[in-house]
């Protein structure tokens, strides 16, 4: 991409570079994510990695306000610092591409555009069930409120939750606002040696039907647990995750056991060590660069996940994991195919009821096959039409999700 | 704004006002029905006489009544495109309707409108414990979901206050929350899928079994879109495994100041307890009359603070929130240590509307919603405005987070007291607004609020949202009374015509 950047220093700066600039503009924060999404043609930029900072932060009402392209590290930072975090513990994906992290650091904004949760999604919620306030600007250059800074708002259309993972295309985000939560004072994970991915998924299924609260569930088989170097043996491993006061916890960590498979062998790893399990599962340590691969971001019904990923391997080859009890895959096929596997995912992801992103790929890749899941032609209508109302001239980071949208 | 009480309502008070009906329309009515006849099977499916229309012609919201052209009860997704696809051809007005406990008029007809209701969409058709879903139709209720899977451990956590009566499709329409929302969120956060028939008449289904449904959030934006993006005609919600068990503690406190700092130091030591609750003075009273609960009365503010787990880990919690209390010298503490003293604690809290209902001829319940810190300059200004006006005020809520429900008590047999309780209402929520919050927590906004959404959107912004309708809705036609002040969306429609 060539042409000018513009690098806004407040929100003020944001709506005047879109009311006075013409033209399609690429909109990013640390630009880390740019191998996400469609190739777009723009002849310029709008990085919002200078709108940076804590905006407003009250621990004691739950809640955080931060300039969007406040660094996902800082915004963490903040929250430790007062013991809390944010929920749906957001991943930096920017290591998965070349260069990403290069370019500049994963930003909070980024993760809202795209819609990033982490592992403890399957618990405790997404991006989009924390974020309760975000303020953009359209594509006219109209600043728009969406929520506040209350967790229980229902006052007019939910502005917040259509704009998380709309990826830029209908406002630039200047600030978001979440409901933030208390970090447990210890985590314990029971990892369960050597199950298949039938009967590691069984298991997590199973643990979800115990009260004892699960805050994360995945499946590492062995060819990926040995990639991560906080993953312990040679194993598969399949994982959960508990988290609470340190009473509560031993309780816990010994009574859920009676909901897992008597079978396996369980290692049981402990706050810092079933942390850092955790962030590499979170960060997609498994097929970070310099892997090149294709990588595919499936989204089904958890039980649904090891037949479909089976079917994925037999077809493509490749390695997979699975987070969110089985019903997240992380799958990467071999680099070869033109169409990074997409004539076999999309029509399986399908069968499966679930989805896919294209979350890594070539350039021409992207421009030749859907990275996002393609729309049934009433919701591409709709979708076409919210895109109208908010950027009526399609200036907003057009056709990154969709063509023509 | 919610009447209850002894008296019944006149309907002259109703300040809000709502579109003149269509000429033709209402002319057209016998046409109208008879083709509705014709798309859905029952019989009795399509209601018009003026005796059965009746109930319908109101929800919780007494004060406004409207009486529609008719009501239809269709049984499947096929018979609600079908009406669909009718009214948006014929140019027929429709307002959905869950079970009508609306408090914010959000099932109010129009006389030039069709009421589509749910009450015959009770199917369950699908229970999966081990991908924790359930799938039903809509017209189930919200504790219907919960009695399914109770027997296997699970329920459905979202829990509005009118959940044995409430349907799921009201319940996706107004986004309800409930008093457990502050550890398992409200409706949009336990909806995972659903098929809904756009007003065009198109079927669609958005999400699934699966997590985050690809393309923008279209779920996140037709949930608590009040009716005025589509019917809703199958969902599926998450189930969650209950707790092994989960008990309260009540605290009694000196100043509402006091118990508002309790709250915060409780969150801030790292606790989300499953529900905080909030009582001030006027409604203690008026709840242990009724309830006798034992609820201390030389108190100035309650709190029931309750959380879950083994019952070893709700004995440590419990211990650990005593010892935060203690610094702000409780005049009054009470465990729970066995499930009847659970239900005893519950019981006064569970009835205190009623007992509010008791005390005064009639009453506005709010719903606005502030951040947690400004508690105690809330309740003081809600104090001193209501006491402007004349009236008293009784103060229930849910104080983890923020949303504020006052009884303003009046008695609308007293010429004018009605339209000076709305009034009253009115400024107790623009306070909300001033204080950083908003009009509406969980209500919604319907018609009660609707000519208040300046206090808190700009015309741009109320603009945006009203053409983020007309992309779903090109006509216009469902619930079109509701949530956005009238005047600019009639000037559009004639401007378009």
């Amino acid at each position: 991409m060539t042409g000018a950047i513009f690098r806004p220093e407040t929100a003020a700066d944001v709506v005047d570079a879109i009311r006075d600039g013409q033209g399609p503009l690429a909109i990013e924060g640390g630009g880390g994510l740019k191998g996400l999404g469609r190739p777009i043609q723009a002849a310029a930029t709008l990085k919002l990695d200078r709108l940076t900072g804590v905006v407003e932060y009250s621990p004691t009402e739950l809640y955080v306000t931060f300039q969007a392209g406040t660094p996902l590290a800082d915004a963490r930072q903040a929250l430790a610092e007062k013991r809390q975090r944010l929920p749906f513990d957001p991943p930096d994906l920017t290591r998965l591409y070349q260069g990403g992290g290069a370019d500049g650091p994963a930003t909070i904004g980024g993760v809202v555009a795209a819609a990033l949760s982490g592992p403890a999604r399957v618990a405790l919620g997404a991006a989009r069930d924390y974020l309760i306030g975000a303020n953009f600007v359209d594509g006219s250059g109209n600043p728009i409120r969406g929520g506040g800074k209350v967790m229980k708002n229902v006052t007019g259309y939910d502005l917040c939750k259509l704009t998380t993972g709309a990826f830029g295309s209908l406002g630039a985000i200047t600030a978001t606002t979440f409901k933030v939560l208390p970090v447990a004072p210890a985590e314990v994970t029971l990892a369960l040696v050597g199950l298949d991915d039938a009967a590691g998924q069984a298991a997590l299924s199973a643990a979800f039907r115990s009260p004892f609260e699960p805050l994360g569930a995945a499946h590492l088989p062995a060819d990926i647990a040995r990639l991560i170097d906080a993953a312990p043996g040679e194993d598969a491993l399949t994982l959960v995750r508990l988290e609470g006061f340190p009473e509560s916890l031993a309780y816990r960590e010994q009574a859920i056991r009676a909901y897992l498979p008597k079978q396996a062998d369980i290692l049981v790893l402990k706050d810092e060590a079933s942390a850092a399990l955790w962030a590499a599962i979170r960060d997609v340590a498994p097929f970070q660069a310099p892997d090149d691969r294709p990588l595919w971001r499936l989204s089904t019904a958890p039980t649904a996940g090891p037949a479909l990923t089976a079917k994925l391997k037999s077809a493509l080859g490749g390695s997979a994991y699975f987070d969110w009890a089985g019903g997240l895959i992380w799958f990467a096929p071999p680099t070869g195919a033109a169409d990074a596997g997409a004539a076999i995912v999309r029509p399986a992801a399908h069968a499966a009821g679930g989805h896919a992103t294209l979350m890594r790929a070539p350039e021409a890749t992207r421009a030749a096959v859907d990275v996002f899941e393609p729309l049934s032609a009433p919701i591409l209508k709709l979708t076409s039409g919210l895109k109208a109302q908010f950027d009526p001239k399609g200036r907003l980071n057009p056709g990154r999700m969709y063509a023509g949208v | 704004m919610l009447r209850l009480g002894v008296h019944s309502q006149t309907e002259a008070a109703a300040m809000v006002q709502l579109p003149d009906p269509d000429p033709e329309i209402l002319a057209a009515r016998d046409e109208i029905v008879a083709a509705l006849r014709t798309l859905i099977a029952a019989p009795d499916g399509v209601i018009d006489h003026p005796d059965e229309i009746k109930p319908y012609e109101t929800d919780a919201l007494t004060a406004y009544k409207q009486t529609p052209l008719a009501v239809v009860l269709p049984e499947t997704t096929a018979e609600c495109s079908r009406i669909m696809r009718y009214c948006h051809q014929r140019g027929v007005k429709v307002v959905a309707r869950g079970a009508g406990t609306s408090l914010a008029g959000g099932a109010l007809p129009l006389q030039d409108a069709i009421v589509v209701g749910v009450s015959k969409m009770t199917d369950i058709l699908d229970v999966d414990y081990e991908n924790r879903t359930i799938t039903l139709q809509p017209g189930v209720t919200n504790l219907g979901v919960t009695d399914v899977v109770a027997a296997d451990g699970f329920f459905y956590a979202p829990d509005p206050s009118s959940q044995l009566a409430c349907t799921i499709a009201g319940n996706i329409g107004m986004n309800s929350g409930g008093a457990h929302c502050l550890k398992y969120g409200v409706t949009s956060n336990n909806l995972l899928g659903v098929e809904m028939v756009l007003p065009t008449g198109e079927i669609v289904r958005l999400g699934g079994k699966h997590l985050d449904a690809g393309g923008l959030d279209l779920l996140g934006l037709i949930t608590g879109s009040e009716g005025m993006l589509g019917l809703i005609t199958e969902a599926t919600l998450r189930i969650i495994h209950s707790p092994e068990g989960a008990r309260p503690i009540l605290f009694g406190f000196a100043t509402s100041a006091a118990a508002g700092a309790c709250v915060d130091a409780i969150i801030a030591s790292g606790i989300i307890p499953v529900a905080i609750e909030f009582m001030d003075k006027p409604a203690i009273h008026a709840t242990e009359r009724f309830a006798h609960a034992g609820y201390p009365l030389d108190v100035e503010a309650l709190l029931i603070v309750e959380v879950e787990g083994s019952n070893a880990e709700i004995d440590d919690l419990l211990g650990r929130i005593q010892a935060i209390a203690a610094a702000y010298e409780p005049a009054y503490e009470r465990i729970a240590r066995t499930s009847a003293e659970s239900l005893a604690i519950w019981k006064g809290r569970k009835s205190a509307f009623g007992a509010i209902g008791r005390i005064s001829p009639d009453y506005f319940c709010m719903d606005g919603t502030i951040p947690t810190g400004k508690l105690p300059e809330a309740l003081a200004r809600i104090g001193a405005i209501c006491d402007d006006y004349g009236f008293q005020v009784a103060n229930i809520f849910h104080a983890g987070d923020g949303n504020l429900h006052p009884l303003i008590l009046y008695n609308a047999n007293q010429p004018g007291e009605t339209e000076r309780a709305e009034a009253c209402g009115g400024d107790i929520l623009k306070l909300c607004v001033e204080l950083g919050g908003c009009l509406t927590g969980e209500h919604g906004v319907g018609v009660e609020k609707r000519d208040l959404m300046t206090e808190q959107f700009s015309e741009i912004e109320l603009d945006l949202q009203r053409r983020m309708k007309r992309v779903f809705d090109p006509k216009y036609l469902m619930n079109p009374h509701k949530v956005f002040p009238l005047a600019e969306p009639l000037r559009r429609l004639e401007a378009a015509e």
